[in-house]
């Protein structure tokens, strides 16, 4: 997923969620049943999962632009300083 | 949100936050229930009254017990859980309260209900010099939560 997918995974969660506790819990009181709420709320959470978690293509419509190998080939990387300690540990 | 399992241990999170708001909110509504339960207990026969080898009084009774309790269900009840307790005085105590029969009463269905039983649990009195009775229903119900 892209930046502006997981911003859009994480919106559409927060919301779905949100709505569907306000849905089951008026299902739940209208219909005088804690069962129904705890069913509509767990069916609401299992669909949620399904549209924010997995990785489908509608998340990554602003794919990032990584540099060619070719044009990174001109531009050496920088060297970093590796200072060598062997630390043994004996046993 | 980068990764399948950062989304779902999210999601799972904040799922479970909202359900626990969402009970709460529901034990709440329970106060916007007033209950109008009514009950009447007639006691048909005193079956023995005798004296314990420890001096003991013992009473045995027969009642009819009809209630009806079904304002008590609310979407939020599990279960009502009714008892039948005999308060009395005696000389040397001011109070006392045994119970000699309870139910639970599972649904709504079931809380219309007349009853003919003899007391469930032993009636005894210790102090031996027991003489009247006031009977009196009592109950408690159990919210959903209490699964």
């Amino acid at each position: 997923m892209d930046w502006q997918g997981q911003k859009l995974a994480e919106q559409i969660m927060q919301v779905m969620l949100l709505v569907f506790a306000v849905v089951s819990f008026g299902a739940g009181y209208v219909l005088g049943s804690f069962q129904m709420m705890m069913l509509v709320y767990a069916g609401g959470v299992t669909l949620t999962a399904l549209i924010t978690i997995p990785n489908w293509p509608f998340f990554n419509r602003h794919p990032l632009k990584w540099l060619d190998l070719s044009e990174a080939e001109k531009h050496p990387k920088p060297q970093v300083a590796v200072s060598s300690k062997k630390k043994s540990t004996k046993k | 949100m980068h990764s399948f399992g950062y989304r779902l241990n999210g999601l799972l999170t904040f799922a479970v936050t909202i359900l626990a708001l969402m009970c709460a909110i529901t034990s709440l509504s329970d106060n916007f229930n007033t209950p109008s339960p009514s009950a009447e207990i007639k006691i048909m026969n005193i079956n023995w009254f005798q004296k314990q080898p420890q001096g003991h009084d013992e009473v045995s009774l027969t009642m009819n017990v009809s209630a009806d309790l079904q304002s008590l269900f609310t979407w939020n009840t599990k279960q009502v859980f009714i008892f039948v307790a005999a308060e009395y005085e005696t000389r040397k105590n001011s109070l006392n309260q045994v119970s000699l029969w309870d139910a639970i009463i599972p649904a709504k269905e079931h809380a219309k209900f007349w009853i003919h039983t003899s007391n469930k649990y032993r009636f005894v009195d210790q102090t031996g010099k027991m003489s009247a009775d006031k009977i009196v229903l009592t109950g408690y119900s159990l919210p959903e939560e209490y699964r």
